[in-house]
């Protein structure tokens, strides 16, 4: 592979994102236009991430890529292998051990550390294209910070259902400005955002976004106060093989007889806890 | 050109790329001091401030050179290492020089409403830069930073027109801090 | 005990292996060499050329090859490549009434100055399965004209000396780039153009089809179409002049369609333009058409509402490389979504039963 450049990119596109980054960093939560490039792998499978991991990375960097909280889907192997190929990085699979995370989905449940940069592959950056098709619509939206279309809809769901029928992609008040989509994580990882002390990037190839959350960013789960946000996840569960009772909880359909369990969805942090377990067991 | 001309990075994508993520740490942490060294950058400029040239700037985007930084060595090291458009203020992406040179912030791109990205970005020299001064707060900071601000009362406007506004890194030797406009700038 | 599935790495190098197995086929075949697609596939590499933006049939060519003959692939290759080359320059625009023409057909004149040129086309063929194509017998030459004198002028350029057709003045100097600066809306003439031409060919086609059903209809004939090679120029400003560096073969179509004329302007003929590399004509046609559609709100025509008149809708969606992987990112895995939603349904429906349980 020695026909490509560092992290794949030419220096000049390397140059318009980085420049697209820090006016990102700058303006929290604001969805920055830049002219993504077609990657090796598809629209829709992490360009956005991509590019903005190519950016950031530097030689000494150790990368971590999970997808679904996972380590070892397909989706995450690829992008893997594909920076160790390109830019020759130290690869692992411990959260605490990454300084660039590149991530489909979730947050890691190990606390992030100032210095890591989390990367968000993000599909569809704008939270209020499912109220408004058009771009130059939100657009003016976002400008004018005319957000009761969202306060509408969202009230319309507790009159509904009794309660914001939202699940994932919740969205996010940022320093009370600009309304931000957090990318497909489960609401549960949303309090996971706010004063972060990590950096957290987020890259929409597809759609030419990039949005940042500078570290120690106030970030707000949007509700109202006769009905707050509420993180959830499976309840009542804890994970079949760490017990842990404070980890998203993926459920894994065991027989043909409707037999069920939940295990982390986190991979890195269910095995480092399986592995505690076995030392203090021995 | 002349036959001064410094070299740019003897290996592009990697020292960019450290010299990158030192941009972005500053960014990231408004006030934090960092290092940034190893250009040998034309009279008057800074080691710092050629860095963050050669990591960022390039044909597409508008430079403004203000004052001293104005001269002969400095333009022809853009040229040849850069290929920068040179531009009046009103037109800059970028723009470098001190604080009294460069002028009045509102004199250079602020962003609008609708893309309060397309705004400048300046490139301060200072004499030296000292975690003591002006309180900052706000995004990227954790409780409080301090940093030597030349006018806190002209930046403190500029953090009010937020979302709009100008972004700044001051750079002195091999030194870099940045202030983006989300920060809230206190009394020193 | 259960155990987390592991081993996607193994999985995927195996996958691939599988892959290059199944596209060498059976090894008594002989294979494909990258010449015999260029040459004899040549549509399929013009439209990947097309697509993929970027004038390279050997490339295309060994997309096809890699892609298995998948055109939306082969795309996406060429895209993927197109992205590692640096940029040296802007060519000038091409001259494509200097083009050296291999067909040109008028449906609006019977005859024009360079006349109708048919050219090696499908049109007048009955489409019937040629059996000797099987065992490859020999092809004789076509006969061959005398080659044309000199320039062969457009054909609407007539139409243009009456007044009779809207006329294009040249854009300003600063053509913006869609592969260097993120789509913004709404978007000048010059961009909507330059997406429409890597659009999708099936895309483009059906809303053309859609504004002649009436979704927007622009009531369209060919004015012209004509297909042939260019040259391309580029101004070197270090040399002072401009050198020639390559010949490529184009497809380009003006529509001419109606217009009743609004309040500021009289009735006059309005065109669609089409600009596509190779040999490419229902995807000119197409683009002149959507082109045309597009102009609807500039021209100030009433009900401009159809899906082919919404800029919005049409460069968003137009782009197949963007479309098929994000159509395809569904295969990937939506675990945590999933379970998200799932956790929600129960919740809303056991809230749901209560509130019957409590109302009886």
């Amino acid at each position: 592979m020695t026909a490509y450049n560092f992290a794949y990119l030419d220096e000049a596109t390397k140059r318009m994102l980085r420049r697209a980054i820090l006016k990102a960093v700058a303006i929290p939560g604001y969805q920055v236009p830049f002219s993504s490039r077609e990657m090796p792998m598809p629209y829709g499978w992490g360009t956005g991430g991509v590019q903005l991991t190519a950016a950031c990375l530097v030689p000494e960097d150790t990368l971590k890529v999970i997808d679904q909280g996972a380590d070892d889907t397909t989706n995450a192997v690829s992008i893997r292998k594909f920076f160790a190929r390109v830019a020759q990085v130290a690869t692992t699979e411990a959260t605490g051990a990454a300084s660039i995370i590149q991530t489909r989905h979730r947050i890691p449940e190990a606390p992030l550390q100032e210095g890591q940069i989390l990367v968000f592959q993000v599909p569809i950056p704008e939270p209020l294209r499912f109220l408004e098709p058009r771009e130059t619509e939100t657009r003016t939206m976002h400008a004018l910070e005319d957000y009761g279309l969202m306060q509408v809809r969202l009230y319309e769901d507790i009159a509904r259902h009794g309660e914001i029928a939202r699940a994932y992609a919740y969205p996010v008040r940022v320093e009370g400005r600009y309304i931000m989509d957090p990318s497909p994580i489960p609401k549960f990882d949303n309090p996971k955002l706010d004063n972060c002390p990590a950096l957290q990037l987020f890259g929409a190839g597809r759609e030419c976004r990039i949005y940042a959350l500078p570290p120690y960013t106030r970030v707000e789960s949007l509700d109202f106060e006769d009905y707050p946000f509420t993180p959830s996840k499976a309840a009542g569960q804890c994970c079949a093989l760490c017990g842990a009772m404070d980890s998203y909880l993926d459920e894994v359909i065991t027989d043909d007889a409707g037999g069920r369990m939940f295990v982390c969805s986190d991979t890195d942090y269910c095995a480092t806890r399986v592995a505690v377990q076995a030392e203090d067991a021995a | 050109m002349t036959a001064q001309l410094t070299p740019g990075f003897a290996n592009p994508p990697i020292e960019a790329a450290h010299a990158f993520r030192q941009v972005l740490e500053a960014m990231a942490h408004p006030g934090r001091i960092m290092g940034l060294a190893g250009i040998a950058a034309p009279a008057p400029c800074s080691a710092a401030a050629a860095c963050v040239l050669l990591t960022l700037v390039d044909g597409t985007t508008p430079l403004h050179l203000a004052g001293a930084h104005d001269c002969a060595p400095v333009r022809d090291w853009v040229r040849f290492h850069l290929g920068a458009p040179l531009v009046g203020p009103q037109e800059a992406a970028f723009a470098l020089g001190t604080w009294d040179a460069l002028g009045p912030l509102a004199i250079y791109p602020q962003g609008s409403a609708e893309y309060p990205d397309r705004s400048a970005t300046l490139i301060v020299e200072c004499v030296a830069l000292q975690a003591s001064g002006a309180r900052l707060t706000g995004p990227g900071i954790k409780d409080a930073a301090w940093l030597n601000l030349p006018d806190p009362a002209a930046l403190r406007t500029n953090a009010a027109l937020f979302p709009r506004g100008v972004d700044i890194m001051f750079t002195s030797g091999a030194q870099i801090a940045a202030l983006p406009r989300s920060t809230q700038i206190g009394d020193a | 005990m259960y155990v987390a599935v592991k081993g996607g790495e193994r999985a995927i190098d195996n996958a691939h292996a599988w892959l290059e197995d199944a596209r060498r086929g059976d090894r008594a075949v002989p294979d494909l060499e990258i010449a015999q697609i260029r040459e004899q596939l040549a549509l399929a590499v013009d439209r990947v050329m097309a697509e993929g933006s970027l004038y390279d049939p050997d490339l295309a060519a060994l997309a096809l090859k890699q892609a298995r003959g998948d055109v939306i692939e082969a795309v996406f290759l060429i895209r993927a490549y197109r992205t590692t080359l640096p940029r040296f320059g802007s060519s000038l625009p091409v001259d494509t009434g200097a083009m050296q023409i291999t067909r040109r057909i008028s449906a609006t004149y019977k005859d024009a100055p360079g006349g109708q040129v048919l050219g090696p086309t499908f049109d007048y063929t009955h489409r019937l399965l040629d059996f000797d194509l099987e065992n490859g017998q020999p092809v004789p030459p076509a006969p061959e004209a005398d080659a044309q004198a000199g320039p062969v002028p457009h054909i609407l350029s007539h139409l243009g000396r009456e007044g009779l057709i809207q006329a294009e003045p040249a854009g300003s100097e600063d053509v913006p780039d869609l592969t260097r600066a993120p789509l913004e809306f709404p978007a000048q003439r010059a961009l909507r153009l330059q997406a429409l031409t890597r659009g999708d060919e099936g895309f483009l086609l059906s809303l053309a089809y859609s504004t002649q059903r009436g979704y927007g209809r622009n009531h369209a004939f060919v004015g012209e179409l004509r297909i042939g090679h260019v040259r391309v120029a580029a101004y070197l400003p270090e040399l002072g002049f401009e050198i020639e560096f390559a010949e490529i073969q184009i497809t380009e179509c003006e529509s001419v369609n109606q217009f009743q004329g609004s309040k500021t302007e009289p009735a006059q003929f309005t065109r669609g333009y089409g600009l596509v590399f190779g040999q490419s004509e229902r995807k000119a046609i197409s683009m002149a058409l959507v082109d045309r559609a597009l102009r609807a709100r500039e021209l100030g025509e009433d009900m401009a509402d159809a899906p082919a008149q919404d800029e919005e809708f049409v460069l968003s969606h137009c782009d197949n490389i963007q479309s098929s992987g994000f159509l395809e990112h569904i295969k990937l895995p939506h675990y945590v979504d999933f379970q998200a939603e799932l956790e929600l349904i129960r919740k809303l429906r056991c809230a749901a039963a209560q509130g019957l349980e409590a109302a009886q």
